[in-house]
């Protein structure tokens, strides 16, 4: 069939003007970036190599990425289906903390249960609570009485709060009074993690999430359900399709996406229930996902290039004595070169 | 005890109030012009900790406040040259301003963690002395900027609808078309009410390093850029109804602060949550009938007449 060997090549090549033009975008907003670090004194150039040597130019610090991309991708995912309907789901960091919340209930409440049972559990709870964290604003929304965006970013601060709460009441481990933390999670809460590093099973969740996202949307009746609201609404209620339903799971699926991502951060890698779960992992999924105009491929690509730019952020506080948030500049700069290359159509909401 | 608990958290409503005011009624502007900035938080941010910055490298807080004030004018000018010049996505813009807040506020703050200011004066008009409940109480011991919340307040409310330039600017809000027919510029009115709204996002964020807390923490403003966003909807896009919205938000603050102070039960993480909680039943309960106050082409790009 030459047509679809046609078609491929185009694809492929259109995948190559996109990544080139995304690299452009990013040599960029780094030169902008390398300006400012210079304003303040700093090393730039050095704080590059180090990114470089730290993350691409050896095997753990390879591995270090591939630890971050999982919650980015989960993070991304939970902010682009929701915005296939034309939602803007903001709140993607509070439901990161409700999902390790609500795992980490699961974990300390049947310590007794065999990896079996408990793992499948830990995992369901904290999808639930992001889910719940979703829905909130779903519901708001559905019902036409508060903008999903103010409500995500405000539910925003109040799930760190109640992860604070527990960590210094209830669930405070007695063995730690100087760093307020619960107690270890049994062994059998863990996800297994793999080849001596910290890259963990959550890996594996989300990619296995990325490709049902990329199934959903691609293949099925509900893909089309989903575009066909966020294309007219008022169109898609008129033809049947339950818009006001649609709008809850979608916020719902999404938060409970970002809950794995923190039900992922503390099975996989901490162990235990803490502060600072997450450097704005939320935020960031939703610049990969509206960068990546919320497609699968680009989510991952944008996941990866990502997992990097913020790793400089760790870089800028090893080596220059910067706080991590200095990174959020970078981001920044993406943001506006991209914004200011792509004028908006139509109208936003 | 009720009776100081009441004047402490009056006294300390005022004062937590004040920072939502100037953000509420910068936001008010710019969403009369028809922009919807969601960066407000980042500008808030920026404001604290150029605030602080300067007036801890100068010695000076009012240097910091006026350094404040060019700061958060000059990010909403970028942020203009976004949405305004470049026509792209409001809330898309919004949250790059929001990293951007982030990432600078950081930046900037970062060699002056910890360090010492002396705040922005406070005094009490000697009249007031005399009362005896007053005496021994902070309240209406006050600096410049609380003084000045409701001159100001009134001052933007005068402006915006008492002065032709507040009706360049509303009916830009409502119809840049029509007021581009009409004569006006949508874009120049859009710019000046983003300037005006970003000096007073930048004196909201100097007063709270500046006078209430005296130190720089990354993320200090904890979300009350998204608050004072949803004040605005809460006081229907009208400067004076804002007055009220942000002294029962600080109220909520100042007593979650001071039934932490006097040592309640409860914890402070759950008393932290009041004004979120707050904030989002007030939108709530206002839902149903903001769409008729909200100006018509707020979130809109305007693309011009060709």
């Amino acid at each position: 069939m030459p047509e679809a060997r046609m078609a491929a090549a185009l694809r492929t090549s259109q995948a190559v003007r996109i990544s080139l033009r995304y690299a452009l975008v990013c040599a960029v907003a780094l030169a902008m970036f390398a300006a400012i670090l210079l304003a303040a004194g700093k090393d730039p150039l050095k704080a590059y190599a180090d990114t470089f040597t730290y993350t691409l130019a050896n095997a753990y610090g390879f591995s270090e990425l591939l630890v971050r991309m999982t919650p980015l991708l989960l993070a991304a995912v939970a902010v682009a289906l929701p915005s296939r309907l034309g939602l803007i789901n903001v709140g993607g960091e509070g439901q990161l903390y409700l999902g390790a919340w609500m795992a980490s209930a699961g974990a300390l409440m049947f310590p007794g249960l065999p990896a079996w049972i408990l793992l499948p559990l830990v995992v369901v709870m904290g999808f639930l609570g992001g889910a719940i964290w979703g829905a909130i604003p779903g519901v708001l929304r559905a019902a036409k009485l508060v903008n999903e965006t103010i409500a995500t970013l405000l539910l925003n601060y109040i799930a760190p709060l109640i992860v604070s709460f527990f960590i210094f009441g209830p669930w405070r481990a007695v063995d730690s009074s100087a760093y307020p933390q619960s107690s270890a999670f049994p062994e059998a809460a863990r996800l297994p993690s793999f080849f001596n590093t910290r890259i963990h099973a959550g890996i594996l969740i989300s990619l296995a999430v990325l490709l049902a996202y990329w199934l959903i949307m691609e293949k099925t009746r509900w893909g089309v359900e989903m575009r066909a609201i966020g294309g007219n609404p008022e169109a898609a209620q008129r033809l049947g399709i339950p818009v006001a339903v649609w709008i809850v799971i979608a916020l719902a699926i999404g938060g409970g996406l970002a809950g794995l991502a923190g039900m992922g951060e503390v099975m996989g890698i901490h162990g235990r229930l803490r502060q600072g779960l997450s450097p704005g992992y939320g935020f960031t999924g939703f610049l990969i996902s509206w960068l990546a105009g919320g497609r699968p491929l680009g989510i991952l690509f944008m996941a990866f290039l990502f997992a990097i730019i913020t790793s400089a952020g760790d870089t800028l506080q090893i080596t220059q004595g910067l706080p991590y948030s200095v990174v959020n500049i970078l981001l920044a700069m993406i943001l506006f070169i991209v914004l200011a290359r792509r004028p908006a159509r139509g109208t936003a909401k | 005890m009720t009776t100081p608990l009441v004047l402490g958290v009056l006294a300390g409503a005022v004062l937590s109030g004040t920072s939502l005011l100037y953000a509420t009624l910068g936001e008010t502007i710019v969403e009369r012009s028809g922009i919807v900035n969601l960066g407000l938080e980042g500008i808030l941010l920026i404001g604290a900790s150029v605030g602080f910055s300067v007036a801890a490298a100068s010695g000076s807080a009012w240097l910091g406040l006026a350094a404040a004030a060019a700061a958060g004018g000059l990010g909403n000018l970028l942020f203009g040259w976004l949405v305004v010049t470049r026509k792209a996505n409001q809330l898309a813009s919004g949250l790059a301003m929001m990293f951007f807040g982030f990432g600078v506020s950081a930046l900037v703050g970062a060699p002056y963690v910890g360090a010492v200011i002396v705040g922005l004066p406070k005094w009490r008009p000697s009249w007031l002395d005399g009362l005896p409940w007053v005496r021994s109480t902070t309240l209406f011991n006050y600096d410049l900027l609380t003084w000045l919340a409701v001159p100001v307040a009134i001052l933007v409310w005068w402006a915006l609808f008492r002065t032709r330039w507040g009706l360049g600017v509303r009916a830009v809000g409502e119809s840049p078309a029509a007021a581009f027919a009409a004569g006006r510029n949508p874009a120049v009115l859009q710019y000046q009410a983003l300037s005006s709204g970003g000096v007073l996002g930048g004196l909201a964020g100097a007063h709270l390093s500046l006078s209430l807390t005296l130190t720089w923490a990354e993320y200090m403003t904890a979300g009350r850029g998204f608050i004072a966003i949803a004040l605005v909807i809460f006081s229907k896009w009208h400067p004076l109804r804002a007055i009220a919205g942000a002294l029962l938000f600080g109220g909520a603050e100042a007593l979650q602060l001071q039934l932490q102070a006097r040592g309640s039960d409860i914890s402070p993480f759950l008393l932290e949550m009041a004004p979120y909680l707050l904030t989002i039943l007030v939108l709530l309960a206002w839902g149903g009938s903001r769409r008729l106050a909200a100006p018509a082409s707020l979130g809109r790009t305007f693309y011009g007449s060709d």
